[in-house]
């Protein structure tokens, strides 16, 4: 069979969701920024609140992803999104109202929003992208960062009696009684890809039904900083950080 | 028929927000200021009007609150005192790099540091001068009267709107705390969103299919189009100056001296040249309501006929700067304050305008 | 049932990172020799022929720069 007799419309079974523009994303070669971007975006698509989806973006590296998402973006002070989201959606609960952040965003500058918007449990998605350091500064030590990993500020390794430990925010967000559904997910192969998809997909179908905050992790790579390729990074980060960042639902609701 | 009521400044505060149909208030608790919150509370607006209140974890939760909701081209607002509104500066920033409307109040208290939980004027650099970084301005009203603390809410978030710049009222611990007769006007309903998204095109509504998706940031990082971002605010700025500058001028028709004095110091001066006349020394009171834009053109107008300007602020002599650059320093331009929580004597400032100008 | 699909890749958006090319059970794709204009060997299909069309490789594409098409055969 031809190539151009299987290229037909009533063929395709992928393409780019058009919740995503077409700007081309400035990520670097193999981040999992872009592939979390599409993840939220098919979501949107799929539930059809393209129309009524509100999103914040932090700072860090995804700061521009206010460009990305084809829905009405707003763009947050460091660590302060989950206060802008809490506004957001109380001014408008017809809205779906998600942040998307990095570890250094919610877990070191904005761990106060970050708990507290949680702990009231406002009726939003928060999506955490956690790869353990700062990438758009060009690689220091983030909250997240493994003990003994190396970073431009932490050049010798992490060492945990002088720089503390890796915080595991995601665990204790779950401690509190405002977060509805917690999991942590990662997207380095196809069928961690479709369940992280599956997570944020319920996550969204939790604020439609005023469950309060769902927060998913997102165990990310960040090939420039950790120095590897972008296959060899998703290597390491099996190896790596999944044995102090374990994959899994860590808060359910009860049924 | 006129509703009056009797109330502190800062209840006055929460009273105008409700009334003139606020959408969100975003507070952290703080003297002499926390009864704009309280208030709030009490009062319910969520059932009254549907108006968001809601305490927040910190002042910096707060401002980036105000920072979102403003956003969605909803009138969201924020008070604090002193040390709250330094951790405000950051929000602040970004709200003036976003061209987003918005209302600050401050009941200042005497600083540095904690300082004193006492009334004081000391924040007028911040507050006018920048505060947080980079260029930008602020509207700010200074309220002398409990009911300009209600009045001003309206009148801030109109003038917030027109221009999509961040507004300021700059009030101290004596207005906040002190009871006045006030005029309260009617409910005025919300904004609806169908309004918002026909007069506020800029904000976050939900994108439709009939407009691209609407972004709000203060990032632009290529530097000739961040330049052309701030030509465009100091382009903004200057007409802001050129058109809603306000002012109280007192018997200031013959007057030799004047005094220039804002907020809770405009009304101890009021007593001041009532004292001063009943001893034969012809002085006015002039008192800028708008401290940005600064009323510089009408403060150098009177200079003219003018001996010299005593200056009253408690402070150390803040905006005395403005007026010494109004005037040229063609005339004596002094200043008298007092600060770090003590409030001045209409008599002492009659015996400074004595010591230092009339002689 | 067997399927037979094919890819249509934004070259130009590729970024060459490589991380589909381990999602693709069939040994389908690798990278040019040729670069695009921003510099990166970008993808292709080396081996059309084996391709199943199970979209593993869209997956994993974090630019979002492959469409997969696929029938039954």
């Amino acid at each position: 069979m031809k190539r151009e007799d299987i290229i037909k419309p009533e063929n395709l079974v992928y393409r780019r969701t058009p919740v995503l523009t077409d700007n081309v994303m400035h990520y670097c070669p193999g981040c999992g920024h872009g592939l979390i971007h599409r993840l939220i975006a098919e979501v949107i698509e799929e539930m059809e609140i393209q129309d009524n989806t509100l999103a914040v973006a932090p700072v860090g590296c995804s700061v521009l992803a206010y460009n990305y998402f084809d829905v009405d973006c707003v763009e947050a002070a460091h660590g302060r999104a989950p206060a802008l989201a809490t506004a957001m959606k109380r001014l408008r609960p017809d809205q779906f109202v998600f942040t998307y952040q990095g570890d250094g965003d919610l877990a070191a500058i904005g761990t106060a929003e970050t708990i507290h918007a949680c702990n009231r449990g406002e009726n939003i998605v928060m999506i955490f992208v956690n790869n353990g350091i700062y990438g758009m500064t060009g690689g220091q030590m983030a909250p997240t960062t493994l003990e003994g990993m190396k970073t431009s500020t932490s050049p010798y390794g992490r060492e945990t009696d002088l720089m503390g430990n890796p915080l595991r925010i995601t665990e204790l967000l779950a401690q509190l009684p405002g977060t509805y559904y917690v999991t942590r997910q990662a997207v380095y192969t196809p069928a961690l890809v479709r369940k992280c998809k599956k997570a944020i997909r319920t996550a969204f179908e939790n604020q439609k039904l005023n469950k309060g905050t769902s927060f998913i992790e997102v165990v990310s790579n960040c090939n420039s900083g950790w120095k590897l390729t972008p296959v060899k990074s998703n290597e390491w980060l099996e190896e790596n950080m999944l044995p102090k960042y374990p994959l899994g639902d860590i808060k359910v609701p009860e049924k | 028929m006129k509703e009056l009521k009797l109330m502190k400044g800062n209840e006055a505060i929460a009273e105008g927000a409700i009334r003139c149909g606020v959408d969100g208030y975003f507070g952290y608790p703080i003297t002499p200021q926390s009864e704009v919150l309280e208030h709030l509370m009490a009062e319910k607006p969520y059932e009254k009007t549907g108006m968001v209140v809601l305490q927040a974890e910190s002042e910096v939760a707060s401002i980036n609150m105000v920072y979102g909701g403003a956003a969605l081209g909803k009138k969201v607002m924020t008070s604090s005192s002193s040390p709250g509104v330094s951790l405000m500066q950051e929000g602040i920033s970004y709200m003036a790099g976003a061209e987003l409307p918005g209302l600050v109040v401050n009941v200042v208290r005497g600083g540095p540091g904690l300082g004193t939980i006492q009334p004081s004027q000391a924040d007028y650099f911040q507050t006018v001068k920048g505060g947080g970084h980079g260029d930008y301005r602020l509207i700010t009203l200074a309220p002398a009267f409990v009911q300009e603390m209600y009045d001003f809410v309206e009148l801030a978030f109109e003038l917030s709107f027109k221009y999509r710049n961040p507004a300021m009222m700059l009030s101290d611990g004596i207005i906040g705390q002190v009871m006045e007769k006030v005029e309260v006007g009617d409910y005025q309903p919300r904004w609806t969103n169908e309004y918002i998204r026909k007069n506020c095109p800029w904000a976050l509504t939900g994108k439709t299919s009939d407009r691209p998706h609407n972004i709000v940031t203060s990032l632009e990082l290529e530097a000739a189009r961040q330049e052309r971002v701030n030509l465009r605010l100091q382009e903004k700025y200057r007409k802001i100056e050129e058109t809603e500058v306000r002012f109280e001028k007192t018997m200031c028709d013959d007057a030799e001296y004047l005094i220039v004095a804002y907020g809770s110091s405009a009304r101890i001066s009021q007593k001041a040249i009532e004292l001063a006349r009943e001893q034969g020394i012809k002085v006015g009171l002039f008192r800028p309501i708008t401290l940005w834009p600064f009323p510089s053109k009408a403060i150098h107008a009177m200079s003219k006929q003018l001996k010299g300007i005593l200056f009253v602020e408690m402070s150390a002599g803040q905006m005395v700067e403005d007026v010494k650059l109004a005037v040229g320093c063609n005339i004596p331009v002094e200043h008298y304050g007092r600060f770090g929580g003590i409030i001045p004597s209409p008599s002492e400032v009659v015996a400074a305008l004595k010591e230092k100008l009339v002689k | 049932m067997a399927f037979k699909g094919t890819l249509v890749i934004d070259t130009e958006k590729c970024k060459g990172c490589a991380v589909c090319i381990e999602g693709c059970p069939q040994k389908v794709i690798a990278l040019s020799k040729n670069v695009n204009g921003k510099g990166y060997n970008y993808l292709e299909m080396i081996n059309e022929d084996a391709c199943i069309g199970c979209a593993n490789c869209a997956i994993l594409c974090p630019d979002g720069v492959i469409e997969v098409y696929r029938v039954k055969v």
